[in-house]
This record gives structure tokens, sequence and C-alpha cells, in this order.
């Protein structure tokens, strides 16, 4: 599958800045990001610890607020929304997967997916979305009865179940060893193959990066890099 | 300081709101004992200092009438140490711009010099001049309740002479520190008074001269009282004795020994279940607090911290808060105890003034009970989270184990969206934590409702007393048993409905090895006002020939039942002793009584028809007029007048009752909040992860809140039903724990009670909810993603 510039732009980020004030120093997380991300891109973000690239991550899923520039998404501003707005706009929009998974554990396999689903417009029946991620099998399992990389894999589900416009997943694989992984990253490249969502793919796995169309690498709180990846190689060739 | 200290601070500071929520629940705890045992040592130290500086006697005896020469022969019995004579004489007294009767005591005080026995502390003005003829001295209570300082005057009737009375002084006396009047329910302080005069007036208006008619003695040591008394008694038996008694039996002695004992029942029930549930709350929190620090004390047990240094970090953590409550529960106490002891001292006992002191003890009890709930709740959390191994307790905690609710597995499931099942299932996963909590509330419920009990329950025995028992308008009696014929004359009087007449006789009563001292009453077997009352509280005919005894007399003090035959010794007249058959059993909430057919009773004393006086039925609005006949008629000695008593009851034991219902209400409420508030705040740090995954997916903050506040919802509507029977189960013990002589509380709990006990846990529950929400806005978002708890 290759990208090209006559995709949609989903998001379109001009000179985001971000200051945290911790005490009395400011630390300075993103100075100045203008980015465009595509639908059905599978993107990469590189960078190392305090690069800035989970500030990024939050900001275009509505969980923090740039100190300056705009993001855009379609044709809603996030700059300057309200709480209830980003809230809505998470709601319907967006898929979240987190590194430690986050599932409720008072919920199976197929209830987490449908806590979801039962608070979107149009969603995929939590019993697809579980197909998709290869669990048909384990439905009716709590998490304290799947392995992490299944717990993962619940947590694909949970967040594609909506059929959002784009899934925002931060270090997915940071819990899990290499062949677990791999596993998970297949998911990943399923769901963005069959489902044309915009994949971004935080980590600091250079390995992982091979699999993605663009690669963006943050370093200091800038884009030091674009790379587009026309050898772009399946996940399950990956290893680390 | 050490680093791990530093942590101590900062972790207090940062749990400030927990902090002071747990402070709150052992504040309650403590402040309820402290209040109690401080009020209860003040008053016992009171009390023994003013008997012992004030020559309280030992031992009094009233007779009809001795030679003063006699008091020779009494003082030489073997076993008297010192022994003094007086005049005593019932009066009608009667002060200006008061209309209602007024009955009082006038007991004589010597001639020259301080009494030896029985001395009066004189709080204003003097005592009596030597030889003075109008002089007297006024308890205080009566003085008080009428305004009266020395210069005043009032009158009295003695022995149907009105003398012209001047006061001088007013004091206080050992024998009166609870004044009643004889036969009366309640003190009255504005109908009753004791008052003191010279020996010489008073034997001359009462014409004693030369003789007296009650005597006190102190017992010498090793002398034994039964021994002594039983001395007195024969020497008097001719002179028209009653029978000598001990301090046991002395009447305001008795009522103070019965109130102390009620207060100290009431300083160790209360404390301990308020004390109790605080441990138990503070327990259950606790233990939750310190299971969240999980992965602290793995990190300290990573830098190599010994199981004892964690342990000691923890305890030192928790003994702090407990410190910190200790504390204040002592410092309210002490200031709630110089109230309550306060209200004691103005309301119910007089004593010249009051020694208030807090004992160390007490202090020292509170703090380690306080501590050993609170330290034996946090180390049993410490070792399970110290069993982990360093690098177990570090990585993220496995998601716990859940499965499908009982209700969920009957097929239910399809009524509950996926947060309620949450709420569901995260109850049943826990099911002692949720048992604790919902038992917590409860006990929270239970408190409320022991705090506001008492003025349920009075209402309840005042209202059986004076509304089904004795609802007579006026109760009087004669100055000596009279013929029946007198009832047709007050019957005739204008105002006057209908008459019953009544004998009682002072007798002792004999069962086995038991035995005790009480009126026997004889009334009328189909008593319209005078009636007594079977155990559903149904008015029963009384049967010839036999008596009737109070529950608590027959049960708890002689051990009979109907059937058993009864020891009657007359304590009056010839002094028969006969067997009279027990036939029931009657329920009655305050004092004790033996009752019988006037008819019975008469014929039991050898005489005929003979009253000691009546209860009448008065025309409303025809008091004040028929009061003024009585009190002219010469033989009609006291008048208790029963709206007059009630109503003078509620304005004494009011300010009591209101004192300490707000009390025990503020404590029951702060332990209240502070359990409920800490169970909301738990589960919220419990489950702030996963309440904060759920807002990054796109819930709101009232649909998080909905799981959140949900559960905290279903366990306090939970509670609440269980906690009326906390409520009720605590009443009871309360009930027994308090059965005495002068009163049994009877268990009844209003609508009002179980209102209030749901109202603190409602309100404390709605704004722990409010609390919450307010910190549901602030959840850390974005740390979630990182960070694993």
């Amino acid at each position: 599958m290759t990208t090209d510039n006559t995709h949609a732009a989903i998001f379109v980020a001009h000179g985001l800045t971000k200051v945290y004030r911790m005490g009395e120093v400011e630390v300075h997380a993103l100075r100045g990001i203008d980015l465009t991300l595509n639908r059905g891109e599978l993107v990469v973000l590189l960078g190392p610890s305090g690069s800035g690239k989970s500030t990024l991550l939050n900001i275009l899923g509505g969980l923090d607020a740039p100190t300056g520039g705009e993001v855009r998404y379609l044709d809603h501003m996030l700059t300057g929304a309200s709480e209830s707005e980003l809230t809505l706009f998470r709601r319907e929009h967006v898929g979240f997967v987190f590194q430690f998974y986050n599932l409720i554990p008072s919920l199976t396999a197929r209830e987490n997916v449908a806590a979801v689903t039962e608070i979107s417009t149009s969603p995929m029946h939590p019993e697809d979305a579980l197909g998709l991620v290869g669990l048909g099998n384990r439905l009716d399992h709590f998490p304290a009865q799947l392995s992490g990389g299944e717990q993962q894999r619940v947590a694909i589900a949970r967040a594609v179940a909506k059929n959002p416009a784009v899934l925002l997943c931060d270090e997915p694989t940071g819990a899990l060893d290499s062949a677990t992984g791999v596993v998970v990253l297949e998911v990943l490249e399923k769901v963005n193959r069959e489902l044309g969502t915009l994949t971004v793919l935080i980590t600091h796995n250079a390995g992982i990066a091979d699999m993605a169309d663009r690669v963006i690498r943050l370093s200091d709180g800038q884009i030091a890099e674009i790379r587009a990846n026309p050898a772009k190689k399946a996940a399950r060739e990956l290893s680390w | 300081m050490k680093s791990l200290d530093r942590k101590l601070f900062r972790d207090l500071w940062h749990m400030r709101g927990q902090v002071l929520a747990i402070a709150a629940v052992i504040m309650g705890g403590v402040a309820t004992m402290v209040m109690s045992l401080s009020t209860y040592d003040s008053l016992v130290t009171t009390r023994d200092r003013f008997y012992s500086e004030y020559r309280f006697a030992e031992v009094f005896a009233s007779l009809k009438r001795a030679p003063e020469t006699l008091a020779e022969r009494l003082a030489a019995l073997p076993g008297v140490e010192r022994l003094e004579t007086r005049v005593r004489a019932g009066v009608k007294l009667e002060v200006e711009g008061f209309d209602d009767p007024i009955t009082g005591l006038l007991l004589s005080l010597p001639d020259v010099g301080e009494a030896r026995l029985n001395g009066l502390y004189i709080k204003r003005g003097r005592t009596v001049q030597p030889w003075s003829t109008d002089e007297v001295v006024l308890s205080d209570t009566f003085a008080d309740a009428h305004g009266f300082q020395p210069g005043g005057t009032l009158a009295a009737i003695i022995n149907g002479k009105r003398k012209k009375l001047t006061v001088v002084g007013v004091a206080v006396s050992p024998e009166y520190v609870y004044q009643i009047a004889p036969g009366a329910m309640f003190p009255d302080f504005k109908r009753y008074g004791v008052l003191w005069m010279g020996r010489h007036a008073l034997a001359a208006a009462y014409d004693m001269e030369g003789a007296f008619n009650q005597v006190s003695l102190t017992l010498a040591r090793d002398a034994h009282e039964q021994d002594v008394i039983d001395r007195v008694d024969v020497v008097l038996a001719t002179y028209g004795g009653t029978g000598a008694y001990g301090r046991k039996n002395q009447f305001s002695n008795r009522f103070l020994t019965e109130e102390l004992k009620q207060l100290q029942t009431m300083a160790t029930i209360f404390p301990a279940i308020f004390l109790g549930v605080a441990a138990f709350l503070l327990n259950v929190v606790l233990s939750r607090l310190i299971a969240l620090q999980r992965e602290q004390i793995a990190i300290l047990k990573a830098f190599g911290y010994s199981y004892v240094a964690i342990g000691a970090h923890f305890v030192k953590l928790v003994l702090l808060m407990t410190v910190l409550g200790v504390a204040a529960g002592v410092a309210l106490g002490a200031w709630f105890g110089q109230g309550l002891s306060n209200v004691y001292t103005e309301t119910t006992f007089r004593f010249p003034c009051l020694d208030y002191g807090l004992n160390a003890g007490v202090i020292v009890v509170a703090f380690g009970v306080s501590a050993l709930a609170a330290v034996s709740g946090t180390l049993v959390s410490v070792m399970r989270a110290a069993r982990l191994r360093p690098a177990e307790g570090m990585r993220p905690e496995m998601p716990e184990a859940y499965r499908a609710t009982l209700i969920e597995r009957i097929g239910l499931q399809r009524w509950f969206a996926a947060p309620t099942r949450m709420i569901l299932r995260h109850i049943e996963r826990r099911p002692l934590k949720s048992l604790l909590t919902v038992l917590g509330i409860a006990c929270a419920c239970g408190l409320m409702m022991v705090g506001n009990y008492q003025k349920g329950a009075i209402d309840f025995m005042v209202d059986v007393q004076f509304r089904q028992a004795s609802r007579e308008d006026l109760a009087l009696a004669f100055i000596e048993p009279t013929s029946g014929r007198a009832l047709h004359e007050l019957a005739a009087l204008p105002g006057v409905d209908f008459v019953e007449g009544f004998r009682d006789v002072p007798a002792i009563l004999r069962f086995g090895h038991y035995h005790h001292r009480a009126a026997v009453f004889g009334i009328q077997p189909q008593g319209q006002l005078h009636r007594s009352l079977d155990s559903k509280l149904q008015p029963v005919a009384l049967q010839p020939g036999g008596v009737v005894l109070t529950d608590h007399l027959a049960t708890n003090i002689l051990h009979v039942k109907p059937g058993d035959m009864l020891t009657v010794e007359v304590l009056e007249g010839s002094r028969p002793v006969r067997q009279v058959p027990v036939l029931g059993i009657t329920r009655q909430y305050l004092g004790v009584s033996a009752y019988m057919q006037q008819d019975s009773l008469n014929a039991l004393m050898r005489e005929g028809s003979t009253v000691s006086g009546a209860y009448l039925a008065v025309q409303p609005g025809s008091e004040a007029e028929l009061y003024a006949k009585l009190h002219k008629r010469p033989r009609v000695l006291g008048m208790v007048a029963n709206a007059a008593a009630i109503q003078s009851f509620y304005a004494t034991i009011g300010e009591f009752i209101l004192f300490y219902t707000l009390v025990s209400t503020l404590l029951a409420g702060a332990i209240g909040f502070g359990v409920v508030y800490n169970s909301a705040r738990i589960t919220l740090s419990e489950r702030g992860r996963e309440l904060a995954s759920l807002r990054v997916l796109g819930f709101t903050r009232g649909e998080i809140a909905y799981i959140l506040l949900g559960e905290l919802a279903l366990l306090t509507l939970a509670a609440i039903p269980i906690g009326f029977l906390v409520g009720v189960g605590l009443v009871g013990i309360l009930v027994v724990a308090f059965q005495s002589e002068l009163y049994r509380l009877p268990l009844v709990l209003t609508p009002e009670n179980y209102a209030m006990g749901a109202s603190v846990v409602i309100v404390s529950a709605l704004l722990s909810g409010l609390l919450l929400w307010l910190r549901l806005g602030r959840l850390d978002l974005v740390a979630v993603l990182k960070t694993r708890e």
C-alpha cells in the first residue's frame, strides 16, 4: 500500500508549542511543530525520552492543549476547544492504545470493547472487533485470564471498535516481549490496512519504524526529520 | 530529619483530607469517652469531698416524737460515734406572687453553734442567729427558682398555724444534693423547698419543745451499720420510729448514687460503643489506605529497608493521625465534659462548687484504644504488602480476577450496561471489603440513632406514666392516715370532678435473701385515675388479697414471680409483718412500687377504711381556686400537680437532653462523615486509573462519576437498613445497661430516630459525592497513560 498526497489530511498542525511549568522551571516539550497527517497512513513517531512525542500525541488525541500554535482535525479546530468538546472528539473519532493496556479488570474482553461501543455512534460489533485482533475465541475472558499480548489486542479491539478515523498508540509494545510485540504490531498493521484508519504509533524502538509509511523523528521538541519509507516491511518481518 | 520521616510528613500533607476525616472519627469516639468519664469522676470527687467536709451522717431515723433525754441513750449505743437530734416538719409554703401549691420541709438547726452533722454550706447571706424566731435559711434550688435573696420573706403553715419567715441565707446541704418532694417523680424546685430554722423556734411552732422526731448519726470505726440500725430501731420502736436506714437508703444520696451509676454506665457503654465503632472504622479505613501504598513498600524494600523499618514508618504515619484525633477528642471532650458537669450541677445536683478534673488515665485509655485499632489495621496491610518480593510489588499489579456476578449468572445481565456491571462486579469482587464498608456506614447510622434515642424514650415514659398510669391532675397527701370519709369532703369541693383515695405505707419487702425498702400503695381495684398496667401497657384490674409489683422490682431486685409469697414488713403503726402472695407484675418505667387493693392493705394494717391521700381529677380552669381551698385545710399536707410536674421535668432535663443530643449528634455526624468520605476517597484512589482510562476513551465526567458514585450510593443504601438494626441493637444494650430503680428506659424508637440515622448517612454520602465529583474533574488523564498506579 502506498501513501500519496491525494489522501485527505486528517490532522494539520501549525507552530505547535507546549511549555510545562514544573515549579520554577519551564520545560519546552514542543518548540514549533508543523505537521500534516493523512487518512490511511501508518506513521511512526520516533525519538528518545523527553523528545516530545507523547506530548504531541496527547495534543492530537485531545488529552492536552498546546501552549501556542493550532491543530485542526478535519474541519474541527482542536485548539481552544472546551473540555466537553474534546471529550466528544475522543469519543467519536479517536482510538487509543496504551503501553499498559488500561483494560477495565471488572469487565470481560467483550464488555471492555462494548463499554466503548455503547457510547459511540456507528460502532462495529464487539465480537467483530475482537475477531479482527484474533481473539474471537476469548470473548468472555476477564483481563486477569489473558496474557499481556492478548490484553493489548483487546485494547486495540476496543480502540478500533468505534470505527475511529485515527488510532493513537503510545508504546503499544513497550510492556511486551518482542515475539508478542510482533503479534500486536501485526494486528495494528491489519487494522490500518483493512479499515484505512490513520495510525500513529509512538516508539523509541527504531526497528519498528520499518513498518511505517512515514517516519517522523522528534528531537528536543522539534521535528528533526520526516522520512517517507517506500520499502515498507510487514510487521512479521520485524525484529528487535 | 531522616528522609523517611520527611516522606511521612509530606504523605500526611498530601492526604490531609483523609487524615482529617480519620482524625474526626477518632475524635468522635474519644470526645464521648472523655466527656462522660471526666464528668463522672468530677461528680464523684465533688460528692465525696462535700460529704466529708460537711459531715454527712451515715444512719438516719425518723420517729413520731421522743423526749430529748432519749438522745443520750441513743448516743451511748455501741457503734455510734456522733449523733444529733432534730425537729423536722412538713409544711406548706406561701410565696408572694406564686399561686400553685408549694410544700416544704423545715429542719432544725442547733440554736447555738454549727450542726454537728449534715452541715450547711452557706452560699449567700448567713446562717440563723442564735435563738432567732423567724429566720430561715433556704435551699439554693428553691431560692433560685423564686429569686429569693437574703432579706426576702415568705410564710409557712406549720401545724395549721401561719408563720412569717425572713430569709437570711441560701445554702446547700449534703443531705439534699438531690431534692425531690416525697411521692413526686421528678424534682420541682419551684414547688418544693427545704428550709432550716433555729431548733427553739421550730420546736415552739411544731409542739416539739424538749423533744425530737429525727435523728442522724455517724458510725464508730469498725461498727457494723446494720447492727447499729437494729439497735436504734429497738430504742425508737416505742416512740413511733419508722425504721432507721443507712446512707444507701437516704433519699438524696440514693438518687445521687443511682444517677452516678447511670452516668458511669453511660461513661462506659456510650464511649465503648462510640470508640469501638470508631476503632473498627479506623481499622478498615487504614488497612485500605495502606494497601494503596503497595508500590512504595516494594520500593522501600528494594532499597534495603527492613520489614521493621517499613512497618515502623507506616505505624508512625497512622500514630500521627491518631494523636491528632485523640488530642482533638480530649480537648473537645474536656470542653463538653465541663459543659455537661455544669448542666448536672445546675439542673439536678447541688454542690457548693464543682471540682472539674480530667484524669490522666482517661487520656491514656483513649489513646491506647485508638492506637491499638489504628496500628493493628495498619500492620495487617503492611505485612500483606511487605510479603511480596520487591520486583513483584513494583510490577504493574495483575488485573484483578473478576467474574460475572450472581445477578448476571442468573441471566439478568442484559438489563445492565457496562458501567452498571462494573459497579456490581466490583462490589461482588471484594465482598468482605464491601461488607466492611457497609458495616462502617451502618455503624454511623446506628450511633446517630443512639444519640437521638433518649428524647423519644423520655416522651414515651412520660406518656405512659402520666397519661396511662397516673392520670390524676393532683395528688395530695394528708398529714396522717385519715378515714376514707375525708374523700367525700374532697369530692364536694368546687372544681373536683372525681376523687380516688389511696393508702401508702413504707415497708421492707423480703423474698428469700433479697429485700427492698419501698412503698406499698393501696389503690382502687378499678381505678380511673391511678391504674396498674400490664406488659402491653393495658390497664389491669387489681385482685384482692395480694400484691402486684413493678416489673423491675419483681424480676431484678426481689427475684419473685406471680404465685410466690412475699414478706411485707410494714414500718408504720404497729409495724405488722405479713406473708402476702404476689398476684402479678405491672409495667412501670419510673420508680419501683408494690400495689394492693386499698381494702386489702387496710386489712393487712388491721385498720378500717383508711387513706393516706387522694388522687383528684380537676376541672380545667378551677385549679387556682381549688389550690387555695386545699391550702387552708390543715390536714392536707402536700400536693403534687401532674401538669406542673411534667412541665418542670421537661424544664429540668430539657437542657440536659438538648446538650446530650447535640453533642452525640455532632460526634456521630463526625464519625459518619469520616467513614463515608474515606470509603469514597479510597475507592477513588483504587480506581482512579481505571476511571481516567475511561475518560481518555471518551467517557464524560458524568459517566465515570456514575461508576464511582453509583457504588457509593449502592453501599450507602444497603447500609441504611442494616444501620437501623445496629441502632436498635445499640439502643437495646443501652436499655439493659441503664435499668435502675429510678427509671428504666423503654425500647422505643421514633420515626424521627430512624430519619436522623438515615440522614446522617445520606448527607455524608452527598457531601462526599460532591467532593469526589470535584476531584473527578481534576483527574490527570495524561499521567494515567504512562504510570501504572
